[in-house]
C-alpha cells in the first residue's frame, strides 16, 4: 500500500530550530534531551523539560508532531537518565519516542506502554526479521531505516513487513552500520553509542604543517589540505587514508546525502516519512532545507513528478551531494 | 549468594577461539582448525562467516570435517552468523545451521527472531552495554553473552557480575570497529562489493591503512573496519575473572594461535605472570602494537600499562 502523503520529519537541535522547522513546513520535528541519552549530545544543543513542553505546545497548536530521540545505549549501572528521559517525554506528551537499546525499549514497553515507539536508525535494523523482532517484543510502530539500503531494498522491506518506515532524505551520510561503529571512540575515548558524540569538537584540532593544514581527531590525522582549501570536519569515516601507496577517501567522501530528486521513487516504494538529518545544524540551515523539501513535497502531492529545482547543493556537506546507498552500485 | 556465584564462575574460566574474520584460502582455514583441534588448549571454537556472505561457499565443503575433528577433540563448536544480514538467502543459510544442531552465535538481531526459543549465544555485534538489555536477552533464551569490544571494565563488572549468565570478553586480536554494506577492501582496489574479485583474500591479517601522516591506526577487512593494534588483555585477565567473566576469546590472527592460546591459558591458570606472557606474545606478533584502551575507558588505541 502506498501512503498518499509523505510526512516530512525535521531536526531541531534547539527550541529556535524547532519553531523554524515548523514555520518552514515540517510535519514533524524530532529533538532530544540535553544529556547523553541522545545521539547528538553536543554542547549548546538540545532541550530541557520546560523547553520540550513549550516546543510540543508550539507544534501541537499548529497540528504538527514532536518526536523525542532517546537513542543511545545506557551505561551499565547508570540507566536512570535513559529511564527518566522516557518518562519525561511521556509526561511532556511527545507524539513518539525514538529508541535503540533493547533495555530501554523494554523499559518503555513496560512503564510507558501507551507511548508510541519508533525504532532508531541506531538499532541498525536492515532486514525484515530484525524489524519483526522489535515489532513483536516492543510493539514498535515505525522503523527508521539504516542509510545502507537501495530504493529497491527499501521497497522490498516495506512490502515484506508492512511496517511504517522513515528514511533519510538529506544530510550526513554514514557508510557504517549505525549504533555499531566504534571508530570515533577508538580515536577519542568518547562513544557515539553511549555518550552520543561522534568526532566531538573537544577532540578536533586543525594544525599547520608547512603549507598545509592538518585536521586531527584525538592523536589521529584524518586529512591534509592546502591553506585556503575548504577543510571538511574530521569524522573518522570521512578521513583520507593511504592504501596501496595512495591516499583516498577509503570509506566515504565528505559529501552530503540529498534525495530531493528521487522523492517520487521513495513514495512509490511505500515510505511513510522522510527524515532530514542535522540537529547539530543552525536554525537557518534547518529553515532552508525544510522549505525546499516542503516545496518539493507539495509539488509531488499535486501530481508533479518532475524534479523540482534543487537549490540545496551549496549547503550540502562539502558542497557536494549524493544519492548515497539509494542508488545501486554504492556498495 | 552473589559471592557464591562469582566463585563458581571463577572456577570455570573457558578459553575460546572467536570466528575467523579474514578470508583465508579454504585449505589453510581447514588446516588451521585441524591444528587447533589437535594441539590447542581451547574449550570452544566459533566457526562461521561474520563479515561477508560471498566468502561462505569456499569453506562449505570442509565444514563437516572441521566440525567433527573439533568435537572429537572435546571442543564445543559454535556457529557465528554474519554481523549484517541483508538478504533472505543469508537468513536461510543461518536457519540451516540451526537445523543442523549448531549452537548459534547471533550477530544480527534478525537471528533472535529466527531462533525464537532455542538457546543461543549473543555475539559482540549485538549491543549489550547494560543490565536491562542483558536481562531481556536472558529471558529470550541467551545462554551466553559476548560483550561488545567497546565496553569498559566498570560496565563489565555490572553486566557479568550481576547475573549467572555466561559472559565472554575478547582478550586478543584486532578489534572489530565497524560493519558496513560497502566493501572497503574492494573500494581500495577501485572495485565494488559486487565486482570484488575477492581481493580481501590477499591480506590474511587484514589490509593495513595509514593516515596521510603515516600513522597506522585502522585495518580494513572486506566490509569490516578493525583496529590496527592487537587488543591484548593479559594484565587484565585476573580482574575480569573476579568480575565474573566466564569465557575469554582469542580472535584468530595470522600468527601462531596455538602458542597464543598456551600463553593465555597459563595466565588464566596463574602459572605464568601476565608481563612475562606479554613479552613472549611480542615474539609472535611482529611489530603490531598492543592496545587495551577500551577496557580502561580510554580511546581504544591506547595502551595502558598494567599496575
Amino acid at each position: 500500500m502506498t501512503p498518499s502523503y509523505l510526512e516530512l520529519v525535521c531536526p531541531a537541535g534547539t527550541p529556535a530550530s524547532l519553531r523554524a522547522a515548523i514555520d518552514a513546513g515540517a510535519d514533524t520535528v524530532y529533538c532530544g534531551f540535553r544529556n547523553c541519552t541522545n545521539a547528538r549530545n553536543y554542547p549548546g544543543l538540545n532541550f530541557d523539560q520546560d523547553e520540550l513542553v513549550e516546543g510540543i505546545a508550539y507544534a501541537h497548536e499548529r497540528g504538527r508532531k514532536v518526536l523525542v530521540a532517546i537513542n543511545t545505549f545506557p551505561r551499565a549501572g547508570d540507566e536512570k537518565p535513559w529511564h527518566q528521559a522516557v518518562d519525561n517525554a511521556a509526561e511532556a506528551r511527545a507524539d513518539a519516542i525514538i529508541l535503540a537499546d533493547i533495555g530501554v525499549l523494554d523499559y518503555a514497553t513496560r512503564h510507558q506502554p501507551s507511548m508510541r515507539r519508533h525504532l532508531s536508525v541506531q538499532a541498525s535494523a536492515a532486514n525484515a526479521l530484525s524489524i519483526a523482532f522489535y515489532r513483536d517484543h516492543f510493539d514498535v510502530k515505525r522503523v527508521v531505516l539504516p542509510r545502507v539500503l537501495s530504493v529497491e531494498d527499501v521497497a522490498a522491506l516495506i512490502k515484506e513487513t508492512g511496517m511504517e518506515t522513515e528514511v533519510f532524505a538529506f544530510g550526513s551520510v554514514g557508510p557504517m552500520s549505525e549504533g555499531r561503529c566504534f571508530l570515533s571512540s577508538y580515536m577519542t575515548g568518547l562513544s557515539p553509542t553511549s555518550e552520543g558524540v561522534c568526532a566531538p569538537a573537544s577532540h578536533v584540532a586543525y594544525k599547520e604543517d608547512g603549507d598545509c593544514i592538518k585536521s586531527c581527531l584525538g592523536c589521529v590525522t584524518l586529512n591534509k589540505f592546502s591553506k585556503g582549501e575548504p577543510a571538511p570536519y574530521p569524522t573518522p569515516c570521512k578521513g583520507r587514508y593511504v592504501t596501496h601507496g595512495q591516499a583516498s577517501y577509503l570509506f566515504e567522501e565528505p559529501i552530503g546525502l540529498n534525495a530531493i530528486d528521487i522523492l517520487p521513487q521513495l513514495k512509490a516504494a511505500g515510505v511513510t516519512a522522510l527524515k532530514i538529518e542535522g540537529r547539530q545544524r543552525s536554525r537557518a540551515y534547518v529553515a532552508e532545507v525544510v522549505g525546499a523539501f516542503r516545496k518539493a513535497l507539495d509539488g509531488l502531492a499535486q501530481g508533479n513528478t518532475e524534479s523540482s529545482t534543487n537549490d540545496l547543493k551549496n549547503i550540502a556537506e562539502g558542497g557536494r551531494e549524493t544519492f548515497g546507498a539509494y542508488k545501486k552500485g554504492w556498495r | 549468594m552473589k559471592k557464591t556465584t562469582t566463585k563458581t564462575k571463577k572456577a570455570a574460566s573457558r578459553l575460546t577461539l572467536g570466528p575467523l574474520f579474514f578470508h583465508w584460502p579454504a585449505e589453510k582455514r581447514r588446516d588451521f582448525y585441524f591444528r587447533i583441534a589437535d594441539e590447542a588448549d581451547i574449550d570452544s571454537v566459533y566457526l562461521g562467516e561474520v563479515v561477508c556472505s560471498k566468502r561462505e561457499p569456499f569453506f562449505e565443503d570442509f565444514l563437516p570435517a572441521v566440525t567433527a575433528r573439533l568435537r572429537a577433540a572435546g571442543k564445543e563448536v559454535v556457529f557465528s552468523t554474519l554481523a549484517l544480514v541483508t538478504s533472505e538467502r543469508e537468513m536461510k543459510a543461518i536457519l540451516r545451521r540451526v537445523e543442523e544442531g549448531f549452537l548459534i552465535e547471533a550477530n544480527d538481531v534478525a537471528c533472535l527472531q529466527a531462533l525464537k526459543d532455542k538457546p543461543h549465544v549473543i555475539g559482540p555485534f549485538i549491543n549489550v552495554f547494560n543490565e536491562s538489555s542483558r536481562d531481556f536477552l536472558i529471558r529470550n533464551k541467551a545462554k551466553r553473552i559476548v560483550l561488545p569490544v567497546e565496553i569498559p571494565a566498570a560496565s563489565i563488572k555490572t553486566v557479568a557480575g550481576g547475573s549467572k549468565v555466561e559472559t565472554e570478553v575478547m582478550v586478543f586480536g584486532r578489534q572489530p570497529l565497524s560493519v558496513a554494506m560497502r566493501c572497503y577492501h574492494a573500494r581500495s582496489h577501485g572495485l565494488n562489493k559486487d565486482s570484488c574479485q575477492f581481493v580481501c583474500g590477499q591480506n590474511p591479517d587484514g589490509l593495513q591503512t595509514q593516515t596521510v601522516d603515516g600513522q597506522q591506526i585502522l585495518t580494513v577487512n572486506g566490509t569490516q573496519t578493525m583496529s590496527h593494534g592487537y587488543a591484548v588483555l593479559l594484565e587484565e585477565l585476573a580482574s575480569l575473572q573476579k568480575m565474573g567473566v566466564t569465557h575469554f576469546r582469542l580472535s584468530p590472527q595470522d600468527i601462531d594461535m596455538v602458542e597464543t592460546a598456551r600463553l593465555y591459558r597459563a595466565v588464566l591458570n596463574k602459572t605464568c605472570a601476565p608481563d612475562e606472557a606479554e613479552i613472549k606474545l611480542k615474539t609472535l606478533t611482529a611489530d603490531v602494537p598492543f592496545v587495551n584502551g577500551f577496557l580502561h575507558g580510554r580511546e581504544g588505541l591506547a595502551w595502558v600499562q598494567g599496575t
